[in-house]
């Protein structure tokens, strides 16, 4: 099962596409929005995804987990769109004979998910927005502008 | 040839549209599209970063040659969160 959606992820139903009688563990992984980054306050989240390979490339993460991990039973449902805190936007279920296996492939799923899947997520705040993992892409003006920024919370915060 | 290039997120953003269409000439590269893009929106990207091209859903290097009718893309980094 690979699912990328606007609707909200139900974890039961992508659990229960990899249970198997001959399974012995199985391993779900959900990703929830937090309420704060860096000592600020996070109101929402906002996933947008280049939706053709995204898909393409869910399917080719659960493809290479299971050449490398020997693991059949791998299921993967990634939101769009605004996910509000406490929401799931990432479910990851593995399902494997013995639990070190399902745990293994599990975590590096959603390494590889977050590396090479073109879905991007939005951190809302409530004087403004960013793009997670962009940093590398602010200018120099910007760049000042933002430590200007957070200086003056750093002497708020110090009052 | 001519390309409608889709951005997304940040790009999208930046550039203020979700297409945006460049003229190459006949054996131009990933990279020389990039060049284009980066030549109309100059505030897309500071100039020492890489902007990542993907061409029919694939990710592509720069010296990727494009065909008339490919889709291309162009990919701000991605990550859903914290490694």
């Amino acid at each position: 099962m690979i699912i990328l959606t606007d609707e909200p992820l139900d974890p039961v139903v992508v659990t229960d596409s990899v249970r198997g009688d001959g399974n012995g563990a199985v391993v779900t992984f959900l990703g929830t929005t937090r309420d704060n980054f860096g000592g600020k306050e996070v109101t929402r989240l906002e996933y947008e995804a280049y939706d053709v390979m995204a898909i393409k490339k869910l399917h080719e993460v659960r493809d290479t987990l299971r050449a490398d991990y020997g693991i059949e039973d791998i299921a993967i449902a990634h939101r769009t769109g605004r996910v509000d805190v406490g929401h799931i936007s990432l479910v990851v279920a593995v399902a494997s004979p013995h639990r070190v296996q399902a745990f293994e492939a599990c975590h590096e799923a959603v390494n590889r998910i977050k590396t090479i899947v073109p879905i991007w997520k939005k951190e809302w705040f409530a004087d403004g927005s960013r793009w997670v993992a962009c940093e590398d892409h602010e200018f120099a003006d910007e760049a000042e502008h933002h430590h200007a920024h957070a200086e003056r919370h750093a002497v708020v915060a110090g009052d | 040839m001519q390309f409608d290039v889709r951005l997304f997120a940040l790009y999208r953003e930046r550039a203020g549209a979700s297409v945006v269409t460049v003229d190459l000439p006949d054996g131009a590269s990933a990279g020389d599209l990039t060049a284009a893009v980066r030549a109309d929106y100059p505030r897309l990207a500071p100039p020492e970063v890489r902007i990542v091209v993907a061409v029919n859903a694939e990710y592509a290097d720069d010296d990727q040659l494009l065909q008339p009718g490919d889709e291309v893309c162009l990919i701000p980094p991605v990550s859903g969160g914290c490694r």
